[in-house]
């Protein structure tokens, strides 16, 4: 997979809610389907399927212990999906700190337009 | 001075981008920031060398606005705009988006908020695209090449902001 696809698998992954609060779950240790499927009251074949694409999306990983199959969170393309909007939230702050120095401007303006003449001044 | 909220953005299901920040002014101030053209020229451009050449905003419902950005290196182009579907200055502007080199497929609406507490105006901006694709091709767009700008200079960008 190219980078680019990678990312549109993590995205599709995470554009679920379900998906999301599994993972938010995972973020605090491993879980089986079991507990999960009681934890969001859905039946473990649901809970499964989320997981499979989470999986493919390299978001979760897999492994037996004991009798239980636990999930694990995988949290590199995660990091990944947050650089890419982090590029993007760069990219705009640069243009609202611009906007920051003309807002800045504009109130002392405003200030000075609101400011009353000076006494003396004030004839009429 | 109170710590101003920097730019917060988030994905927001399939089709969406939410984009949160503050400004130290009040909203109205804000609203003629973002809505009149030679106060708009000051701002909405860059990285360099980009710098936004033609600002023409006609703020009426139904009104079209309309920018072109240049590449004052070398001379290229890329020019945006849109309708205005709602304006109730200065709280809430709904407006279309469409790029002239469709670099994301179809068109987005644009719905800006602004909100004022003791002088500082809180902006949010929900942007909705037509498909996920094309929200995730904006997301990913300052890292591909021929979005406009390159991953390089983005990256030397983000250092200096943290630096």
């Amino acid at each position: 997979m190219t980078s680019t696809q990678r990312l549109d698998t993590t995205f599709g992954a995470l554009a679920d809610p379900t998906r999301r609060a599994i993972l938010s779950r995972l973020t605090s240790g491993e879980a089986s389907v079991m507990e999960l499927s009681r934890r969001f009251a859905i039946s473990q074949p649901a809970i499964s399927k989320h997981l499979r694409v989470l999986e493919r999306a390299g978001l979760v990983s897999r492994r037996r212990a004991a009798q239980r199959r636990l999930c694990r969170l995988e949290p590199r393309p995660l990091a990944e999906a947050d650089r890419w909007l982090e590029t993007y939230r760069a990219f705009w702050e640069a243009r609202f700190r611009k906007l920051d120095t003309l807002l800045d401007e504009l109130t002392a303006q405003e200030r000075a337009r609101r400011r009353p003449r000076r006494a003396g001044g004030g004839h009429r | 001075m109170k710590q101003l909220k920097g730019l917060a953005l988030a994905a927001r299901g399939e089709l969406e981008i939410v984009m949160t920040r503050e400004f130290a002014a009040p909203r109205r101030t804000v609203f003629r920031a973002l809505t009149t053209p030679e106060l708009v020229k000051r701002w909405l451009y860059g990285p360099d060398p980009w710098m936004l050449a033609v600002c023409e905003i006609d703020l009426r419902v139904g009104g079209r606005y309309r920018y072109v950005w240049k590449n004052r290196t070398d001379g290229s182009e890329m020019g945006a705009g849109g309708v205005f579907r709602e304006i109730a200055a200065p709280e809430r502007l709904v407006q279309t988006e469409r790029f002239d080199d469709a670099w994301y497929p179809g068109e987005s609406l644009i719905t800006t908020v602004l909100t004022e507490h003791a002088g500082t105006t809180t902006f949010t901006a929900t942007l909705r695209y037509e498909s996920r694709q094309a929200r995730d091709t904006v997301l990913k767009s300052p890292m591909e090449e021929g979005a406009g700008q390159s991953y390089e200079r983005l990256a030397q960008l983000v250092t200096s902001l943290e630096a």
